[in-house]
């Protein structure tokens, strides 16, 4: 049977269907080809769309260590509690155990979340304790809902306070060293692509778009502990002589390292509530006179002219003298004295004497030299300079007054690497904050002129010395007491600012130490009555935890006793 | 003819094995991914756990409680004067 052969269709209707097929198909085929290959993005974006999804990695801030890796501010993830009101107040049996979780009223919680029931997100409460959190989590509530977020915590809380500083509640650096590093501690969140199953489990991590970088550890050369001893002996000090403030600095003479720096007042960074009073690290920031304890510079300038040594006779009687019709006077008459006594009795007519001798340009290089009127370059945010008018515009009694630290203002930190200087041999070094820095001395007086001036600081804690208070036991001690009265609106007032200055052992000082107390208001003023005994208790604690043999030590050596058997181990 | 269907038939073979492991690697792959997303959360855990025992042992650790500890509870104090010996080979 052929039944094509029965019946012959006409070629014409054969041809017109073929050519309709083809049409079609071309069409098809054409279209194809446009989303396929042309115009490609619409349909991958359109199938990207129902199952990609980015997700941003989160990342945390940099640990802030001490020198010994001790954590001083560590981020640590917390949780904080949301609600959605809608769902959760559909069941408003709910609200009462969610409330006892947290220590709040039922009533209170239940009326906020009415005020706002037209939302979809409300915080309850932010950065709970973890068990807390996790008493939450098993209540298991509807509308209830916990969120990661990093907080910073500051283990020795207002202890360096003012050195570390603190970050606001985006984890971004608003003070001190968090601030001046927050690029470095600050990680990159990083972007990944990622597909979805219906049910929000990841099912396939397509491409990283962004690594995440985690914050980068910062290593501070502060010591916790000496940190810790200066903050409580400061702390003391000031409450005891009912001082305004106060500010202890301990470097390292060999490195230039900042030890310990600590302020009063002083505040808790992980509370929020903090007064500005506090927030000053005033060791880097506040500038003052400071009085007597800028002789030994003055004293190293006139060494170096070679007409003066450290024997040179000063005559002070009558115990005042007279420039430009100002008078200049000591505490006592001192008689005639020698540069070594001008030290130890810290005689202001003698440093002026030695003063009008110089010539202010030489002076003025001297003091600029020591880093006076420099910033210190620690990168502290607020640092300040401190002042030190340039020698062309000196008069007279400003030269003299600038021998005992006065028309000259300077930061304790500044003081402090001045020190160091005198204690290394007239090597200078920048001090520094942070661990690894570079920091090589730069030569900027006579070793023998350093040692002479050291020797005679020494002889500031000896029996005739102002600075007796400041001596440590089986250590030699150098360094200078001040007492500057602070310049007010109607000129000097009484008010005063105690201060110390110096290093041990002087044999070969490991530690310089300055003492900043401002307004004491207890009756005694004086940096040899006030300041010394604190830098002396300081001192103490420095030299035992950092090891410091004793060099200074008769009356406390025995001799081993011979082991009976065995030998010398 | 015949070894034609035999080409044939054996490139069909290969063509289903290799989809059948392309899909089997898909799996695979997959598996993974949710594996590294676990031990991923798990590290973050572990972290997390790090910086809270960190926190831990400084609060512990902390001088002012130390001192506390020695000086109430256990009755120390610094040694001073003659108790500190300098000892010289003999």
């Amino acid at each position: 049977m052929k039944p094509a052969e029965q019946y012959k269709a006409p070629v014409g209707r054969l041809y017109g269907f073929l050519l309709m097929f083809l049409l079609c198909s071309v069409a098809l085929v054409a279209r194809a080809v446009n989303l396929q290959i042309i115009d490609t993005d619409f349909l991958q974006d359109q199938g990207e769309a129902r199952y990609l999804r980015e997700v941003v990695v989160p990342t945390r801030r940099g640990n802030i260590l001490d020198r010994n890796g001790e954590p001083l501010a560590v981020s640590t993830p917390v949780d904080s509690v949301w609600v959605n009101p809608k769902m959760l107040l559909q069941a408003p049996e709910d609200i009462t155990p969610l409330a006892e979780v947290l220590g709040v009223d039922a009533d209170e919680i239940e009326r906020r979340l009415t005020q706002r029931s037209n939302r979809e997100f409300v915080w309850l409460r932010r950065r709970l304790h973890p068990d807390t959190a996790a008493q939450v989590d098993s209540l298991n509530l509807h509308g209830v809902f916990l969120q990661k977020e990093y907080r910073r915590f500051y283990p020795a809380g207002e202890v360096t306070s003012h050195v570390i500083g603190f970050t606001n509640i985006d984890d971004v650096g608003q003070e001190g060293l968090e601030l001046a590093y927050n690029d470095w501690l600050q990680g990159k969140p990083g972007l990944k692509r990622i597909i979805r199953d219906r049910l929000g489990r990841t099912v396939e991590q397509v491409e990283m778009v962004r690594e995440s970088q985690p914050g980068h550890d910062l290593s501070l050369t502060i010591d916790r502990r000496l940190q810790y001893l200066a903050y409580r002996e400061l702390k003391s000090t000031v409450l005891k002589h009912g001082a305004r403030s106060g500010s202890v600095v301990l470097l390292a003479v060999k490195t230039g390292e900042v030890l310990a720096m600590v302020n009063q007042p002083s505040y808790n960074p992980n509370h929020a509530s903090m007064d500005s009073e506090g927030l000053r690290n005033r060791a880097i920031t506040d500038v003052f006179e400071p009085g007597s304890v800028m002789k030994p510079f003055a004293v190293a300038s006139a060494l170096e002219t070679g007409r003066w040594t450290p024997t040179t006779p000063i005559d002070t009687t009558p115990g005042y003298i007279n420039v430009s019709g100002h008078t200049i006077s000591d505490h006592h008459n001192y008689g005639p004295i020698d540069v070594t006594r001008l030290i130890t009795k810290s005689s202001n007519v003698a440093a002026t004497k030695i003063a009008l001798d110089l010539e202010p340009a030489h002076m003025w290089d001297t003091y600029d030299r020591f880093g006076f009127g420099d910033v210190t370059g620690t990168g502290f945010p607020g640092e300040s300079a401190g002042v030190l008018r340039n020698h062309r515009r000196w008069r007279r009694v400003e030269q003299a007054t600038l021998s005992y630290g006065y028309g000259i203002s300077v930061t304790a930190l500044q003081l402090a690497e001045a020190f160091a200087a005198l204690a290394d041999e007239g090597r200078l070094r920048r001090p520094s904050l942070v661990m690894g820095a570079a920091n090589p001395p730069t030569s900027i007086l006579d070793p023998k002129i350093a040692r002479q001036v050291s020797a005679m600081l020494e002889t500031v804690t000896g029996p005739e010395g102002t600075g007796k208070n400041a001596r440590v036991e089986n250590y030699r001690v150098s360094g200078k007491t001040g007492t500057s009265r602070k310049a007010s609106a109607s000129g000097y007032a009484s008010r005063y600012i105690a201060s110390f200055a110096g290093f041990a052992p002087s044999s070969d000082p490991e530690v310089v130490g300055v003492v900043i107390i401002n307004d004491p208001s207890g009756g005694a003023y004086y940096g040899g009555l006030v300041a010394a005994p604190l830098f002396s208790e300081v001192m103490t604690g420095a030299l035992r935890l950092l090891d410091v043999p004793p060099d200074n030590y008769e009356g406390m050596v025995v001799q081993a006793v011979k082991p009976a058997s065995g030998g010398d181990r | 003819m015949n070894a034609r269907l035999i080409v044939l038939l054996i490139a069909l073979t290969a063509v289903i094995c290799s989809a059948l492991g392309v899909v089997y690697a898909r799996h695979e792959s997959r598996g993974a991914a949710v594996q590294l997303g676990m031990l991923e959360d798990q590290r973050d855990e572990y972290i997390a756990e790090w910086s809270r025992l960190q926190l831990e042992q400084a609060w512990l650790a902390d001088a002012s409680h130390i001192e506390t500890k020695a000086r109430e509870h256990l009755g120390m104090q610094d040694p001073e004067g003659a108790v500190i010996l300098v000892v010289k080979k003999p």
